[in-house]
């Protein structure tokens, strides 16, 4: 009882950050079609510029607001430079694009920092606390609660303002939304600063419990990609649900079977989407309209 | 100076000529059909004018300013929108957000107040959704206003698509066969509102089938056959003319000049 509570604690905790990695490919997806598997080198930048900010004597909050800040610029800079440059190519080429952009910022991260694992402090110490005889480090709790802030924000700005509005209009529909006088060249420059914000902080409140190095973004892809695909890819309750429910997944199957199966998770889980329900939990049927 | 200036406008795809050398204008309160058999370019020309197409020639001005190639949301903003053939709605949105995203484009700079929740952001939803409801009541879409778009008759979608236009306050307004597909009452509704949108000062490109609808409520009417234009003028001067009535059987009886119920 005690290992199972203690499992769903450390489950819930990595789900959260699943989760905003799943936000994160579900923002730039619904905005352009694209899955941008450059999302978990966003974690990494969140994560290594705080590191070597703090180190070079920021204070911690001030390296952290830096570091989402400039990861925002990259992302925009992918946008800008990479993707925009080849609109009109099929959705594939641009996905190829968002592989090479991913392969191209870790050499990078890897030059411009270093090939070693990192952390700074936790925010509130590192004194486990105790529930029922589990325990949990209060750096879980800043990773759940800024998971919870993060989609309550964002599920605010969708439903309550124009803005939101004209970014879920150019989703649905973007000749609409250009006919309305949406600029949707600039929906996605949004769509895509916001992901990298939301993917860096991920990056900044996870880093004290998991560790950042310049190449961590590729393990976080892949289950942020795993978590959007069973919530289905381009909702933003999918995410929630889907990084939950994965990083449960990971920590019962590390609990229960062994740790060594626990990456073995997210494969399956994609696997089993697209053999099952290739539209998700929460996705809506794929079938075009005539 | 016109409101609305099309000259020497022109597209191609591969071999074909999709549009040759068009030109035409509006005033305010005018209502301009553009008629002829299908595939005669009518869409291309509208596809054009509102910035969908780059056009390969000629020139599209506004107020006297050239706006050929403009991006659509620009065109929007300056107060020059259309609807679509085949309807362009925002199908996973509520029948009153659709018309609400209409008034986005007067809430430029607005993004920094958005984020950050400020009163105003909250003020301009509010004045945005009342006035969309006005427009609603208007097309009497008003019960519908909290259905999911994609729910609604074809009809209602058409009306739907005509007030989110609406919503910016266009000065042209460029309509690709609003009636198509709707019921007699919903034709008459359409036909009516357009007689009315023009009244207020809009002007209205309109491309219809229903020839009776056409000839009764247009003040000029330009006739494009194999994307070139034909015939221009009076409704009646049209309908005599030998050349329109020419390609008009030439394409066909499901084409005649009152085809499209
Ligand atoms: N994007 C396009 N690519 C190739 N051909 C096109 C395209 N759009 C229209 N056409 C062609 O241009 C011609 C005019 O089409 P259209 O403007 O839709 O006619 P209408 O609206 O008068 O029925 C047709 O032959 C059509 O096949
Ligand atoms: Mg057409």
């Amino acid at each position: 009882m005690d290992a199972l509570l203690q499992f769903l604690l450390s489950g819930v905790t990595v789900g959260a950050v699943y989760a905003l990695v799943a936000l994160g490919f579900t923002i730039i997806y619904n905005a352009s079609d694209v899955v941008n598997f450059a999302q978990g080198e966003f974690v990494m930048l969140g994560g290594m510029i705080t590191v070597f900010t703090y180190q070079a004597g920021l204070p911690l909050p001030l390296a952290a607001v830096l570091a989402i800040a400039i990861t925002s610029l990259v992302g925009v800079a992918l946008n800008k430079l990479a993707l925009e440059p080849a609109r009109g190519a099929p959705v594939v080429s641009l996905i190829i694009i968002t592989i090479g952009a991913s392969i191209f910022i870790r050499g990078a991260a890897q030059l411009i920092f270093d090939k070693q694992l990192h952390r700074f402090p936790s925010f509130s110490g590192d004194q486990p606390i105790h529930i029922l005889g589990a325990t949990l480090v209060p750096q879980s709790l800043w990773v759940i609660g800024g998971a919870v802030l993060v989609f309550i924000g964002l599920w605010l700005f969708f439903t309550k303002t124009l803005t939101g509005k004209a970014v879920l209009a150019t989703a649905n529909n973007r000749l609409a939304a250009q006919l309305v006088g949406i600029n949707t060249g600039w929906i996605m420059t949004l769509s895509f600063a916001l992901s990298a914000a939301i993917g860096a902080l991920a990056g900044v409140l996870v880093t004290p419990i998991t560790l950042v190095g310049y190449d961590v973004g590729v393990g976080l892809a892949l289950k942020g990609f795993a978590a959007a695909m069973l919530g289905g890819m381009g909702n933003p309750k999918g995410a929630l649900v889907g990084g939950i429910a994965l990083g449960l997944l990971e920590a019962l199957t590390a609990g229960y079977l062994s740790s060594q199966y626990k990456d073995a998770v997210a494969f399956i889980v994609i696997l089993a989407v697209l053999f099952v329900m290739p539209q998700g939990l929460f996705g809506k049927s794929t079938t075009e309209r005539v | 100076m016109s409101l609305l200036d099309v000259s020497g406008l022109g597209i191609g795809f591969g071999g074909l000529r999709a549009v040759d050398n068009v030109g035409f204008s509006a005033e305010p309160g005018e209502i301009v059909s553009i008629i002829g058999p299908n595939g005669a370019g009518k869409t291309t020309l509208f596809n054009m004018i509102s910035g969908v197409y780059l056009p390969d020639s000629g020139h599209v001005r506004l107020d006297g300013r050239d706006v050929t190639g403009a991006a659509p949301h620009r065109l929007a903003r300056m107060g020059l929108t259309r609807t679509f053939q085949n309807l362009q709605i925002f199908q996973d949105m509520t029948v009153l957000e659709n018309v609400i995203v209409g008034f986005h484009q007067s809430e430029s700079g607005a993004l920094l107040s958005d984020l950050l929740a400020l009163p105003a952001a909250r003020k301009r939803s509010e004045i945005a959704r009342m006035q969309a409801r006005e427009l609603l009541r208007r097309v009497r879409l008003d019960k519908a206003a909290e259905e999911l778009a994609g729910n609604l008759s074809y009809g209602a979608l058409k009306r739907l698509e005509i007030v989110r236009a609406l919503a910016m306050q266009p000065r042209v307004l460029l309509l690709d066969e609003p009636a198509a597909g709707c019921n007699a009452v919903e034709t008459e509704e359409i036909d009516h509102l357009i007689v009315e949108l023009a009244q207020s000062g809009i002007a209205i490109l309109l491309v219809e089938h229903d020839m009776k609808m056409v000839m009764r409520i247009s003040n000029h009417v330009v006739v494009l056959d194999h994307g070139e234009k034909i015939a221009e003028g009076s409704p009646e001067s049209v309908s005599k003319n030998p050349d329109v009535i020419a390609a008009y059987l030439g394409a066909g009886d499901e084409e005649s000049v009152d085809a499209d119920s």
